[in-house]
């Protein structure tokens, strides 16, 4: 096995592992916008375009990368606006006497399982 | 000497945008931190595509400005004004464009080099096949959620041997591009095999019925991440790989978190849906008839409510589906100003996503503190005077618990019949999703309250404020 395969399969394992540690620290309240965010990173893929549009010759593969470019920035744009608008709706409860009870009780969200 | 500075500068930057994504990530782990996390994964996009277009020796910057114009424009306008409600289809649609460009950058690369080896073409031959049957699969999805087409399963004969063959036909195809030396052919073979995984990507989704398309859309998410390491690992590019594997580990989680809320395995989701949710449906709907049921007029619902020392509200799909979630909001901050402490308990596939009921009550001004995961509420059900169902069915059918006949049987769902009273409000006594007999509502401590959800908490509200 050379190096550069080792190398990319380490970095494969490691982010897969660290992947699955942090989206099961996610409290089920945030799902919703964990898979519209996590969709949006998925949008890296429009560094991929971008590479491809940069490099072809012909004009049929500037369409198909231009095409490409055209999606994967749906996805990203898209995805960070409407995680974005869904995240700025959650707010806390305003601190007062009630609030407080409830926090000794437990919230809705950070828990292990 | 300029050029390798350069270099290095830009590996540096895809390092930063991958560690930008993964704090990004880390920030959702609270609501508190989550859109700083959102926006952090935002910046770290946005160094990697810069670092990207000042990469020497690329040409056709206008394009690639005009192009992410284009996407730019038609997605912010949707993102926009996407009705909260509508989120799962939205999903769909935007996982589904980047499944699309991952394939068409796959293919793109394999037309324009020459000198790919042979694990470069097995990487190329995957990202196109996992891409496309993202696209596709997404795509239907959409439009079951959209209601475009039938949402209920799609079922032919030979549906399953139809989709093995397809399968079997885009791996001997696969292999021959490998394998293959011909270099025309081996373009000509792979848009064989684009085109016949576009095909599978949809027929896969047919048969999967719309209750469970956030099962399918939680798993498209995660082909689109594996499509970007596939991709990632053509172009040498560690960002896409890190970033795909991230996004490939959001989705298998999510979807076995879901198909575990529904008490599925996710193979019977993906194939199960033959026959299985029609004879529930038959076996139940026979001595439904016969039970008693109490119907009580707002007035009368609201007494108990108004005087309650707490009160735990059940919302499901119904209740966005009335659009009512403003008004349960106002009934809740009534009973909170007579002193009555109000929760809300959340199943995990209330709604149509995961966390779907949180982004909806979010929506509403309902803050994060009075939702209450189902695991945490149903010790509290006991202890609570009303427990008041919004438009939730099948989430709190005792029947899951106790009748092991039940197709639901086994199913986690929140227990409602433990409370003092129970209050359901309901449009009529049709059953649920999975078509059964809802034994909570023919209970002694159940009264049910007939009607368009939002009406009836309207006409709630106004009890209230005269009790």
């Amino acid at each position: 096995m050379n190096n550069e395969v080792l190398l990319a399969a380490y970095v494969f394992v490691l982010a897969g592992f660290l992947g699955l540690e942090l989206i099961g620290r996610v409290p089920s309240t945030l799902h919703t916008p964990l898979m519209s965010g996590s969709n949006a990173i998925s949008g890296i893929v429009l560094v991929g375009s971008i590479l491809v549009l940069g490099t072809v010759e012909s004009v049929a593969l500037q369409a198909v990368a231009f095409l490409a470019i055209v999606l994967a920035s749906v996805n990203v744009f898209g995805g960070f606006v409407v995680t974005d608008r869904m995240l700025q709706m959650f707010r806390k409860r305003p601190t007062s006497g009630a609030a407080a009870m409830t926090m000794t009780t437990g919230t809705g969200g950070e828990r292990g399982r | 000497m300029i050029e390798n500075r350069l270099d290095a500068a830009i590996d540096i930057s895809y390092l930063v945008a991958a560690v930008l994504f993964i704090l990004g990530l880390k920030g959702l782990s609270s609501p508190a931190t989550a859109r700083r996390g959102n926006q952090l994964a935002a910046v770290g996009m946005a160094v990697a595509v810069i670092a990207t277009m000042v990469t020497p020796g690329l040409e056709n910057h206008l394009l690639m400005i005009v192009a992410m114009a284009i996407g730019a424009v038609l997605s912010i306008y949707a993102a926009q004004t996407v009705k909260m409600t509508a989120m799962p289809q939205m999903v769909a649609i935007f996982n589904g464009t980047g499944g699309a460009a991952s394939a068409l950058v796959a293919v793109a690369e394999f037309m324009n080099r020459n000198d790919l080896d042979r694990g470069g073409i097995v990487t190329i031959v995957l990202g196109t096949i996992v891409g496309a049957i993202s696209f596709t699969g997404s795509m239907v999805a959409y439009a079951k959620l959209q209601e475009l087409m039938p949402g209920r399963p799609v079922v032919y004969p030979a549906q399953q041997i139809v989709n093995a063959a397809l399968g079997i036909a885009i791996v001997v195809l696969s292999i021959m591009v490998v394998l293959g030396g011909d270099v025309d052919l081996g373009r000509a073979l792979l848009v064989g095999v684009l085109v016949l995984a576009l095909v599978l990507g949809a027929l896969v989704v047919l048969p999967i019925g719309g209750a469970d398309m956030p099962v399918v859309i939680a798993i498209q998410n995660s082909l689109t991440g594996v499509a970007s390491v596939f991709t990632g690992l053509v172009l040498s590019n560690q960002a896409l790989v890190v970033a795909g594997l991230l996004v490939g580990a959001s989705g298998v989680l999510l979807s076995s978190i879901m198909a575990k809320a529904m008490n599925r395995s996710l193979t019977n989701v993906l194939f199960g849906a033959f026959g299985s949710v029609a004879a529930g449906g038959g076996g139940a709907a026979a001595q439904g008839e016969a039970l008693p049921v109490r119907s009580v007029t707002p007035e009368d619902a609201a007494v108990p409510l108004a005087y309650a020392e707490r009160v735990v509200i059940v919302p499901g799909y119904g209740l966005a589906v009335a659009q009512a979630q403003h008004v349960v909001r106002e009934l809740a901050d009534l009973l909170e100003q007579r002193g009555v402490d109000v929760r809300y308990a959340i199943h995990p596939v209330a709604g149509r996503m995961p966390g779907h009921m949180n982004v909806l009550l979010a929506e509403a001004n309902v803050s994060y503190d009075d939702l209450y995961e189902m695991d945490v509420i149903n010790g509290e059900f006991a202890k609570t005077n009303v427990a008041l169902v919004v438009g939730a069915n099948d989430v709190t059918n005792p029947a899951a618990r106790s009748n092991p006949g039940s197709p639901i049987y086994g199913m986690p769902i929140l227990d409602v019949d433990q409370a003092q009273q129970v209050i359901v409000l309901k449009r009529s006594m049709k059953s649920g999703f999975a078509g059964i007999e809802n034994e909570l509502f023919h209970k002694e401590n159940t009264s049910m309250l007939f009607g368009d959800a939002k009406e009836s908490l309207g006409k709630l509200v106004a009890a209230v404020k005269a009790a």
